[in-house]
C-alpha cells in the first residue's frame, strides 16, 4: 500500500492547522469549555452489581436516599441538599442573566445548590436560588459583605480545573455596561482577573482569612475551598488545615468561559485520580465525611455521579453538563454556529459572547433564545435523571444511601484507571501500585 | 464609652458586640484594650460607631468595614480595612501588606508607612499614606485614590485601571501601563479636599499624579512584551 497520503501521528492535520494558525496570528488560542483530549475517566470503571455475596435493593420499592449535609464542621448553619449533585460556579458575565436564572430555578426545584462566579451576585440569581453558594475569588469583583451575608455558603476559590494557576478571563465583547458596573471596570475592556488573592498567600494566611470570613458572617456559613486538581493530596490537606468545612476538587475536564487552550489541555490532572487522592488525604487526617468533598470536572451521567461517590466524594458539581441541558451545543441556529466557525457538538465559543443558543452571552437578542423557565425545566429533568441513575446503581449494589457506595463495588477496565482509582483491574485482584 | 478588654474577652465576643448583634444599648463609642496582634478585630462592622483599638492588630483589622470609624493606636497587620465599603479607618502606626486591598469606599488613613501592595485591586476607596509605601502599590487598582506623602517602591500602579495616584516623594519605578499625568488645577483642588478630609496638613502643590495609559485594556499581541 502506498504511503503517499499517510498522515503523521506527530503532525496530524489538526496539529498542522494549529501551527499555521499560530504562525499567522502570533497569539495563542483562547476558547471556552474544558479539556477535549482523551483522559482516563469514570467510563473506565464499572460496578460489580449484587450477586451471591451481596443483596440488591428492589429498584422501585426500597428507598435509596440521596441527601447530603455540607458544612457541619464549623458552620452553625450547614446546608442540607436533597441530592448530591450541585451546580458549579459560573459568573453572570460569562453567562447571561437568563442562564443564571435557569440554573437557580432548576437547582431550587431539585433541592440542591447553585453557585455564583466572578463579579458577585445578581438579585435575579439570589431570588431564583434557594441555596446559593457565593464564590470568593482573587479578583473580588463585585464582592461585598452584604452579599456574603446573603449567601448560604462561601466558596474560597484558589483554582479551577480548567486552569489551575490561572485567573479569570472575560473578553471585552462580554463586558457590557451592567457587567462592567458590577465589576467596577471600564465597559468593553478585556478583563483578565488576578490569579492570586490580593491579601493572603499560602495556607497559613488562608486560615486567618477563613476566620475573618466567619467573623463577618457570624460563623453561620459553611466555607468551602475550591482547588483545581493538581497536587491534590497536599491541597486537600492544607485546605482542611486552613479550616475549610468542605473542599471542592475540580478536575482538568472542568470547563471555563475563556482561557488559553494550552492551559485547558496541558495543566492539571483528570478528575478520576483527583477524587481518590482527595479521599486518601481526608482519611489520612481522619476527616473523611467530616469535611465534605465535592468533586467536579466532566461529570455527565448518573454513572459518573455514582462512581465519584463510590470513591468517597460526598457530592459532585456540574457546570458544562448543566449548560448542555440548557441547550449548549444543541443543533439549533446552526447558521450561527457556522458563523463562529464551529458546529453543534464542537462549539467552545463561549469567550466570543456570540453563543448561538443564548447561554454564554450578554447580547439581548441572543439571550432571548433561552427561556429561563423552559431551560430550568430541562435542567431539572436532567438532574432528576442523574439522581435516578445514581440510585439505580446504588440499589444494584445493595445500598440504601448513595453514600454507602464504596470502592469495593467497582473494578477498572484499564490499567491506568486501576492505578488512578486504586481499584482492581477487572478480572484480577491487582491494583497497580500496591504490592 | 464602653471598654472591651481582649485580655478578658474573646475576639468572637468583641466582634459580635461591635457588629451590634447583641447588647445593642445605643452605645456608639468603644475602646478596645490589649489587642495583642489578634486577627480580624472589628471586622464586618455595619453601623456608624467609633472604635479605638489601643495597641497593635493582626491581619484584616476592620475588614469589610461599613460606616464605622475605627482607629488603631499602633501598627496593623496584613489587609487592614480590606474590602472596606464605607467609614473611616485610621492607623496611627505602620501597616503591613495589602492595606486597603479591594476596598470599595470609605477612607483609610495610615499615619506611618505601608508595606507592599497597598491598595491592590482598589475599587473606589481613598487611601492616604503619610509615610512611604512598598512595591506594587495600587496593583490592578480599578477605582479610587491612593495618596502617598512619602516615597513609593517599584512597579507603582502596575496594570492600573481608573484609580488615581498622587505621590509627593520619589517613585522607584512605574508598573506596566502606569504613566505620570498632568496635575491640573482641578486635580490639585481635588487632592487638597482629600487631604483635608484625611486630616493631613500639607501642601498639595508638591504632588505628582499618575494614572493608566489605557494601552493594555484590550489584549494586543504587540503589547505582549509589556507584561
Amino acid at each position: 500500500m502506498s504511503d503517499d497520503n499517510k498522515t503523521s501521528a506527530t503532525y496530524p492535520p489538526r496539529v498542522i492547522a494549529e501551527i499555521q494558525r499560530a504562525a499567522k496570528e502570533g497569539i495563542y488560542e483562547i476558547r471556552g469549555a474544558g479539556a477535549k483530549r482523551s483522559v482516563p475517566n469514570f467510563d473506565d470503571l464499572v460496578f460489580l452489581g449484587a450477586s451471591m455475596s451481596r443483596y440488591p435493593l428492589e429498584g422501585y420499592r426500597e428507598r435509596c436516599d440521596t441527601d447530603v449535609t455540607i458544612g457541619a464542621r464549623h458552620a452553625s448553619k450547614p446546608i442540607k441538599l436533597d441530592i448530591p449533585i450541585t451546580i458549579a460556579g459560573m459568573s453572570f458575565g460569562a453567562l447571561g442573566a437568563n442562564a443564571k436564572k435557569a440554573l437557580g430555578l432548576a437547582a431550587t426545584a431539585m433541592g440542591t445548590s447553585t453557585t455564583t462566579g466572578d463579579g458577585g451576585m445578581t438579585q435575579e440569581e439570589r431570588e431564583a436560588s434557594k441555596t446559593l453558594v457565593y464564590q470568593y475569588l482573587p479578583s473580588r469583583y463585585g464582592m461585598t459583605p452584604d452579599q456574603l451575608r446573603q449567601a448560604d455558603a462561601i466558596e474560597v476559590v484558589v483554582g479551577q480545573g480548567a486552569k489551575p494557576g490561572g485567573g479569570g478571563m472575560l473578553l471585552g465583547q462580554k463586558i457590557t455596561d451592567r457587567v462592567a458596573g458590577m465589576r467596577t471596570l471600564p465597559t468593553g475592556i478585556d478583563q483578565r482577573s488576578a490569579c492570586r488573592h490580593p491579601d493572603w498567600t499560602g495556607p497559613d494566611d488562608l486560615e486567618i482569612k477563613i476566620r475573618e470570613l466567619r467573623e463577618i458572617t457570624n460563623w453561620e456559613k459553611p466555607i468551602y475551598v475550591k482547588v483545581g486538581a493538581t497536587r491534590t493530596r497536599y491541597d486537600v490537606m492544607l485546605s482542611v488545615k486552613a479550616g475549610a468545612d468542605a473542599v471542592v476538587v475540580d478536575g482538568m475536564q472542568g470547563g471555563t468561559a475563556a482561557t488559553q487552550d494550552v492551559f485547558i489541555e496541558d495543566v492539571g490532572i483528570p478528575t478520576l485520580p483527583a477524587v481518590r487522592l482527595a479521599v486518601d488525604a481526608l482519611k489520612e487526617l481522619d476527616m473523611h465525611r467530616k469535611v465534605q468533598l465535592i468533586v467536579s470536572g466532566g461529570i455527565r451521567t448518573g454513572g459518573d455521579v455514582a462512581k465519584a461517590l463510590a470513591l468517597g466524594a460526598d457530592a459532585v458539581s456540574i457546570g458544562m453538563a448543566a449548560l448542555m441541558a440548557l441547550n449548549c451545543n444543541a443543533p439549533l441556529y446552526e447558521e450561527d454556529y457556522a458563523a463562529l466557525g464551529t458546529a453543534p457538538g464542537a462549539c467552545h465559543m463561549c469567550h466570543t459572547g456570540r453563543c448561538p443558543v443564548g447561554i454564554t452571552t450578554q447580547d439581548p437578542e441572543l439571550e432571548k433564545r433561552l427561556d429561563p423557565e423552559e431551560g430550568a425545566r430541562r435542567l431539572r429533568n436532567y438532574l432528576s435523571t442523574l439522581t435516578m441513575e445514581c440510585q439505580t446503581l446504588a440499589r444494584a449494589c445493595g445500598k440504601s444511601h448513595v453514600h454507602n457506595l464504596e470502592p469495593e463495588d467497582m473494578v477498572a477496565l484499564t490499567v491506568e484507571a486501576a492505578a488512578m482509582a486504586q481499584v482492581p483491574l477487572a478480572g484480577t485482584d491487582w491494583i497497580p501500585g500496591r504490592s | 464609652m464602653e471598654t472591651i478588654d481582649l485580655a478578658r474577652v474573646a475576639v468572637r465576643d468583641l466582634n459580635r458586640r461591635l457588629q451590634m448583634r447583641e447588647g445593642d444599648n445605643g452605645e456608639t463609642e468603644f475602646s478596645v484594650l490589649n489587642p495583642g496582634g489578634a486577627h480580624a478585630l472589628a471586622a464586618g462592622l455595619t453601623h456608624p460607631i467609633n472604635v479605638t483599638i489601643d495597641g497593635h492588630t493582626g491581619y484584616y483589622c476592620a475588614g469589610m468595614n461599613q460606616e464605622a470609624n475605627v482607629t488603631v493606636v499602633g501598627n496593623a497587620g496584613t489587609g487592614v480595612a480590606e474590602n472596606m465599603m464605607s467609614g473611616v479607618v485610621r492607623v496611627k502606626g505602620d501597616v503591613s501588606q495589602s492595606a486597603g486591598a479591594t476596598a470599595h469606599g470609605g477612607m483609610l488613613v495610615i499615619e506611618g508607612d505601608a508595606s507592599a501592595r497597598c491598595g491592590i485591586s482598589l475599587k473606589g476607596a481613598d487611601i492616604v499614606v503619610q509615610g512611604s509605601v512598598g512595591h506594587m502599590a495600587a496593583f490592578m487598582a480599578q477605582a479610587g485614590r491612593l495618596v502617598v506623602l512619602g516615597d513609593v517602591g517599584a512597579d507603582l500602579g502596575d496594570s492600573l485601571y481608573e484609580a488615581q495616584i498622587f505621590v509627593c516623594g520619589t517613585v522607584a519605578s512605574l508598573g506596566a501601563d502606569c504613566v505620570e499625568k498632568e496635575m491640573k488645577s482641578t486635580h490639585k483642588s481635588e487632592l487638597e479636599a482629600l487631604l483635608a478630609s484625611a486630616g493631613v496638613d500639607t501642601d498639595a502643590s508638591g504632588f505628582r499624579r499618575y494614572g493608566s495609559a489605557r494601552q493594555l485594556y484590550n489584549f494586543n499581541i504587540d503589547n505582549a512584551g509589556s507584561y
